[in-house]
């Protein structure tokens, strides 16, 4: 029992950096209709430039920053050059475009700081907090994962919800043309979505760096279980990216805890292909018509 | 089907040729490339002819390789019957994944499949009594016949199957499934409609798909004499896919580039560094690099390939009149539409 309630509270934690990235995928598949795989890998190299940064003595915090910013400016960066001169093409050429991304920022990760597994520090402290006499596996550092996560969801949220910048960017994204017509810049706000997903996608790099052996390829798993996540949460709302993650952060969870931890990427595949085949819109939007 | 099979022997004799006149170095590289060939081929028949993408053929490589090894630890079987069980085994990975392949649009495909490349290698890891752990499974090629050396014999075999891939594949192609599989890529409605059973034409071309990266697996296996995890990691997978683009998605022939470009692009980055002094932390990765970026340039600028260049070249050359395809060698029958193009 204490077994299932330790496996659950880790996979809560690890469910929360899924949702983060999950976000990410889904900001960007709302917007352009691309899934970018390259997401994780960007993710990856901005928590290489905040060690680097800590390594030359600057603080946490100010790398936390520092790092966010960069992700927006990678991603917006992202879709200026690479995937704006794709638009109006067969929907396999961005996938392979962000797959080839991924394969550059691995090597060139690879290539300056080399393929060891190194540490990351973590904000907080990562041994399990204590309630009366039994530890549990939760940790404060846990719990900031849990806050920082909540609080990219919320912004988010209320950005979309209720700013009048947040209704233009839904605009664009629902009906691009109509919204051009309509004197929306449709184009500042796709790369606005980028820059958005890049801040999601660096605030994951830099919580799964502690708790994983960080290096080139940390980030491959967590993007596919992210994926996993977006899709049951059904690729269009920030609500069903923070529970797809959660869903998929469990279940991982306890296939890892009881079956063995390299059984994981396994479970994620049958829990996606058993979502895919339940329901392919996923659990939270609407099934579109085909049309003819 | 006449001119494959005249085009398959005039090729057989080239190799033939080649091979007799070539280091056993070189010998050992044909033979890789040749392998490469047969997975890129089937690889091309999924993406170009049909339209379905994957990021897990390296992972259907290993079912093939595993499956061979296996075999060729606990029984005596026949060489062949362990190839084409190869085959048999990366098929049935190809239907279970095939099967919700069929219900999924590009990026969905994408991303599941990129979940089955990652997925695979940990399983053998999981159980190294079986598996053979980091160590891995030995594979051993038969002994040549007569004077030949292994390493000609094992790249006769490797470009035999190769041949016989590339001719089943290119008759495949011109019979009425090969319109099918193009009608299934083109519009999946309007196929619906003029009665092909698109779920099943899809599920078929995976399955064909998988086979075709099963025996090149246990070719790559019989290459390094040895099969473990480490063989098969994401990367490959998705050098197969650059590969496959730069050599022209949709040809078959052009997959030849193809190979030729995953076997000697690492050496050739290899040197390149060494040229440049840039240690060996970064030649390790340019090849990755080089790979990365070539298939972003090349999806953004020339979305049709060496192949697709080559044809287009052809199609200008003065007096050449009907010659589109005209090498004699292309699979596809007339100007096939690029599937990575569109409009």
């Amino acid at each position: 029992m204490s077994l299932f309630f330790n496996y659950t509270l880790n996979g809560i934690s690890n469910g929360m950096i899924y949702s983060a990235l999950a976000l990410a995928l889904v900001l960007i598949f709302r917007a352009t209709k691309i899934i970018n795989f390259a997401q994780g890998a960007a993710g990856m190299m901005t928590t290489f430039i905040a060690s680097s940064l800590l390594a030359h003595g600057v603080s946490y915090w100010w790398a936390f920053v520092l790092v966010l910013a960069i992700g927006f400016a990678f991603g917006a960066m992202t879709e200026r050059i690479l995937i704006r001169p794709l638009q109006g093409k067969s929907e396999l050429n961005p996938v392979i475009v962000t797959i080839g991304l991924l394969v550059v920022l691995e090597g060139v990760a690879g290539a300056i700081y080399g393929n060891a597994s190194r540490g990351f520090p973590a904000a907080y402290s990562q041994s399990g907090l204590t309630f009366g006499h039994s530890r549990i596996a939760f940790s404060h550092f846990d719990v900031f994962i849990l806050v920082a996560v909540l609080v990219l969801m919320i912004a988010i949220l209320i950005l979309f919800r209720a700013t009048t910048l947040g209704l233009r960017m839904r605009a664009s994204a629902f009906a691009g043309e109509i919204s051009r017509l309509l004197g929306v810049r449709v184009g500042i706000l796709l790369t606005l979505g980028w820059g958005l997903a890049g801040i999601a996608g660096s605030l994951t790099g830099l919580l799964v760096a502690p708790t994983s052996s960080f290096g080139p390829y940390y980030m491959d798993l967590v993007l596919v279980y992210a994926f996993t996540g977006a899709v049951i949460g059904g690729l269009e709302s920030p609500v069903g990216a923070l529970i797809g993650g959660l869903v998929t952060g469990l279940c991982i969870s306890y296939v890892g805890g009881y079956l063995g931890s390299g059984l994981e990427p396994m479970g994620a595949l049958v829990l996606l292909m058993v979502a895919l085949m339940a329901r392919p819109e996923g659990l939270f939007s609407r099934p579109a018509a085909r049309r003819v | 089907m006449l001119r494959h099979l005249l085009f398959a022997t005039f090729g057989a004799g080239i190799m033939y040729l080649v091979t007799s006149n070539i280091s056993l170095f070189d010998n050992y590289q044909v033979g890789q490339i040749a392998s490469f060939v047969v997975v890129l081929a089937g690889l091309s028949l999924l993406t170009g002819v049909n339209g379905q993408i994957s990021l897990g053929h390296g992972a259907f490589m290993a079912v093939g390789a595993y499956t061979t090894a296996l075999l060729m630890t606990h029984t005596q079987w026949n060489f062949i019957l362990e190839l084409l069980s190869a085959v048999g085994a990366a098929g049935v990975a190809g239907l279970l994944i095939g099967i919700p392949a069929t219900r999924l649009k590009g990026p969905y495909l994408a991303g599941m499949t990129l979940l089955f490349a990652l997925a695979l290698p940990p399983i053998a890891d999981k159980w190294p009594n079986t598996f053979g752990g980091d160590q891995g499974l030995t594979m051993t090629t038969p002994n040549a016949p007569g004077t030949l050396s292994p390493q000609e014999w094992l790249a006769w075999i490797q470009i035999g199957g190769a041949l016989i891939v590339l001719v089943l594949l290119a008759n495949l192609l011109h019979s009425r499934y090969g319109r099918t599989l193009r009608a299934v890529r083109d519009d999946e409605i309007a196929a619906s409609l003029a009665g092909i059973n698109v779920a099943r034409t899809k599920v078929l071309a995976f399955v064909i798909s998988a086979g075709c990266a099963g025996l090149a697996g246990a070719f790559l296996g019989l290459s390094t004499g040895v099969v473990n995890t480490g063989a098969f990691p994401l990367t490959l997978s998705i050098q197969l896919l650059a590969a496959m683009v730069l050599g022209g998605t949709g040809s078959l022939i052009g997959m030849v580039w193809g190979g030729i470009l995953l076997v000697y692009l690492p050496q050739w980055s290899t040197s390149l560094s060494g040229h440049f002094n840039l240690g060996s932390g970064v030649s390790a990765y340019l090849a990755t690099i080089i790979f990365g970026a070539v298939l972003i340039v090349a999806m953004i600028a020339a979305p049709n390939g060496i192949q697709g260049g080559l044809r287009w070249a052809w199609r200008r050359l003065p007096g050449s009149g009907s010659g589109v395809g005209g090498s004699g060698s292309s699979a596809a029958p007339g100007a096939p539409t690029p599937v990575l193009t569109d409009e």
